[in-house]
């Protein structure tokens, strides 16, 4: 397949890939390995999300990336996308950043923005004089409702906050489970684009307790929440751990807050690096459920097999590659350093483990650095004790080390001996000083 | 004293001294002068062969912490830097109910030689300290607290620097010695630490590491600590490297075995001490009292010798 010959060689053309399977046949959108190595493709990318997180993102794109012809791109997607919705304050965020550079069409639309908020207003004193009317009936499901009408219209405006209270509030009259749920996914959706992943994992874990209302999607969907709040709270294995467990019929279904490739990017660098090899081995690579996720995002899977096989420089080249694609994801970017830290860590820890003596030549040749710079690394790592080895620096060697037992034993011996003589002396000491004041103490009391 | 010849009386001294003690671990309150002698006639030796014995008992408290802390300066005096340690530890954590001035500069030097000797100094009291001591000690040692600080960054300029800013208080608490200790001592950890690391290093390495000027002074420390006993390692000329070897020691000698069994005996006779210490505790009728009385009631077929209710 194209794909595949593609990724193993070197992705530099401009091209547009073809992935089989992974998505129903009647959808005729075009799976291209999106998170690639060649620059980001704003169009394709946003195409993946909808909604508010779809803004968000061509947001922090334009503000990350580089260069200009992009930031203008994401920047006009994000007007046309605005546009669409009622959000007038991103509205006006979104002129500022443009700044006239797009030309008249893309200017501060002032008439628009007027004219939302006044339907703004209406549709506001509407909700609230139903909502009056509903409380005073004391009809649950219609109070309900009218909660939920409130939190969506707050969420379209961009007011999380008080979206968030009123989605809350309706738990008080949720009556079924599936009310519970609805209003759990709803709070999941306002706290994650408002960046309180605490409030995600609590709302999980209480919709994940209705088992019984839980359709397949919904499960999913929970699970890939739980896993960006593990993400984001830097529980990497954890986080790995949902993003593995979660099933190919997640599908475009979230594309409010995540798209399928994410998942196996985010899945796939964090099991990489947080897992050991048996753990990578078992649910990483044979996984028949992670395997769809993974042939979205070609490179990952070709960095996995990589590091598993031992091919350190071109795992490593691929990490590199996507380096710069990854710091414009919005969930992604403050992690990126630990992670590629810990994976190359672990790369240096794996390949020294299995040997006696190692030619440091030979092992900067297969990381494709110099020497001096894999000294150093390896310096660090020694002294934090991952690896047991020294480093003959003469010959460039490094020469496994085991603690000889029998030594070690001998010194906290008499370590253990003098600290007691130390300490009961001391104690002794105090005791009598105690006694002495003590008595003083009472001598006068008399 | 008076005579401003301090040497002329430190025989006299001695000998006074050991016919006053009853036992060789009484503290007298001649102790302490007898210190502060030998530390200004600048003899450490004999004062040193008085610290070697234990004392395990004192009259006044505030002989024993004069005795402790111009015991520690002797100590550092003769660069027994452990024995030092363990003096001044006590004055530190002896229990007082108000501060005292000894208190306070035995800590800014327990401060300095723990940099010396352990290379770290962690500034939680253990818990037997005087809440006294807790709460007010650090106030008073600021500086050698920021000493400690910039000592663990590892970097040789910031604390030189720093101890350049701080010149005149390190010098007015007349410890300027004791630092420039800390500050050479720094490079000697900083070579420790290479020995984990290394097995050869050339002395180029070395001296750009620990942030030396030149190779020959790098040569200069190594030598210096290889004589000490510090490190173990040869320095290959030819090719300006240097070999770092294990312990040597391995422990199947009989001075080792010696060693052993005298730390043991040691201990057998410390912890004799201690089951005394308990019994005569446990037969001191004011313990007796204050224990009685808030004994349960137990069983009456429980038989309890001590009364509940114990009037002296």
């Amino acid at each position: 397949m194209e794909a595949e010959d593609d990724a193993t060689g070197q992705m530099i053309e401009d091209e547009e890939i073809y992935v089989n399977g992974g998505e129903d046949g009647d959808e005729s959108k075009r799976h291209r390995p999106i998170i690639s190595s060649e620059q980001l493709d704003i169009e394709a990318y946003a195409a993946l999300y909808s909604g508010r997180t779809k803004i968000s993102r061509l947001m922090f794109i334009a503000e990350k990336c580089g260069n200009a012809s992009m930031q203008l791109d994401a920047l006009r997607m994000a007007y046309d996308e605005i546009k669409k919705g009622e959000n007038t304050q991103l509205f006006r965020e979104v002129v500022v950043k443009i700044d006239g550079r797009l030309g008249p069409n893309y200017g501060p639309d002032g008439a628009w923005a007027d004219a939302v908020d006044r339907r703004a207003e209406f549709r506001k004193e509407k909700l609230e004089n139903e909502l009056n009317a509903y409380r005073t009936n004391l009809i649950k499901e219609s109070i309900r409702m009218g909660y939920n009408d409130f939190g969506d219209f707050y969420f379209a405006h961009g007011q999380l906050g008080d979206a968030f209270k009123n989605f809350v509030r309706t738990r008080d009259y949720c009556t079924t489970s599936k009310h519970i749920v609805h209003m759990c996914m709803n709070a999941i959706l306002v706290s994650i684009e408002m960046g309180q992943f605490t409030h995600v994992t609590s709302y999980v874990s209480k919709a994940e307790q209705s088992q019984d209302a839980l359709d397949p999607i919904t499960i999913e969907k929970l699970r890939c929440a739980a896993g960006l709040a593990l993400l984001e709270g830097k529980k990497y294995k954890l986080a790995a751990r949902k993003f593995l467990e979660t099933g190919p019929e997640l599908g475009n279904n979230y594309t409010e807050v995540i798209a399928p490739q994410d998942v196996a990017t985010y899945g796939g660098l964090c099991a990489l690096a947080s897992f050991d090899r048996a753990e990578l081995k078992s649910k990483v690579i044979d996984s028949i459920n992670f395997r769809n996720f993974l042939e979205l995002v070609p490179e990952i899977r070709e960095l996995i097999n990589d590091f598993y096989t031992s091919h350190y420089a071109s795992c490593l080249e691929y990490l590199g590659n996507l380096k710069a694609n990854l710091l414009l994801d919005i969930h992604l970017h403050d992690h990126v350093e630990t992670l590629y830290e810990q994976i190359r860590n672990k790369a240096l820890i794996q390949y020294t483990h299995p040997f006696v003596s190692v030619d440091l030549h030979m092992m900067a040749n297969a990381f494709n650095t110099s020497i001096a710079s894999l000294e150093k690394e390896l310096e660090a790592l020694i002294t934090n004790n991952q690896i047991q080895a020294r480093i003959d620096s003469h010959n460039k060697i490094l020469y496994a080390r085991h603690a000889d037992q029998r030594n070690a034993t001998f010194q906290r011996v008499l370590q253990t001996g003098s600290e007691f003589d130390r300490e009961v002396r001391a104690m002794l000491l105090r005791a009598n000083l105690i006694k002495h004041e003590f008595n003083l103490k009472a001598s006068r009391k008399h | 004293m008076l005579l401003e010849d301090p040497m002329r009386g430190v025989a006299p001294m001695l000998t006074a001294l050991q016919k006053l003690q009853y036992s060789s671990e009484q503290l007298t309150t001649l102790h302490p002068d007898f210190l502060l002698l030998c530390l200004l006639a600048k003899c450490y030796k004999t004062g040193l062969s008085i610290l070697e014995d234990d004392i395990f008992e004192v009259d006044q408290p505030r002989d024993f912490l004069l005795y402790c802390y111009y015991g520690g300066m002797i100590c550092i005096g003769q660069k027994k830097f452990s024995k030092a340690l363990e003096l001044l530890h006590s004055v530190v954590t002896a229990p007082m109910s108000v501060l005292n001035a000894i208190a306070i500069e035995a800590y800014k030097k327990y401060i300095l030689v723990s940099l010396i000797h352990l290379g770290q100094f962690s500034s939680s009291f253990p818990k037997y300290t005087s809440s006294v001591a807790q709460r007010n000690l650090k106030n008073f040692s600021q500086p050698y607290l920021e000493l400690v600080n910039s000592y663990c960054t590892g970097k040789i300029s910031e604390l030189e620097a720093f101890v350049q800013a701080n010149n005149e208080k390190f010098e007015s608490d007349k410890n300027l010695g004791l630092v420039k200790q800390v500050v050479s001592s720094m490079y000697k950890r900083n070579i420790q630490r290479l020995t984990q690391t290394y097995l050869t290093l050339s002395l180029e390495d070395i001296a750009n590491t620990v942030q030396l000027n030149s190779a020959k002074e790098a040569e200069m420390h190594v030598l210096q600590m290889i004589q000490d006993g510090e490190i173990y390692a040869t320095i290959n000329q030819k090719d300006g490297m240097v070999r770092f070897l294990e312990d040597p020691e391995q422990y199947k000698t009989c001075e080792m075995i010696e060693l052993i069994d005298s730390s043991i005996q040691r201990i057998m006779m410390l912890s004799r001490k201690l089951t005394d210490m308990d019994e005569q505790l446990s037969c001191d009728p004011l313990y007796l009292g204050k224990a009685g009385r808030e004994r349960q009631r137990f069983d009456f077929d429980d038989f309890d010798t001590v009364p509940s209710k114990f009037t002296v």
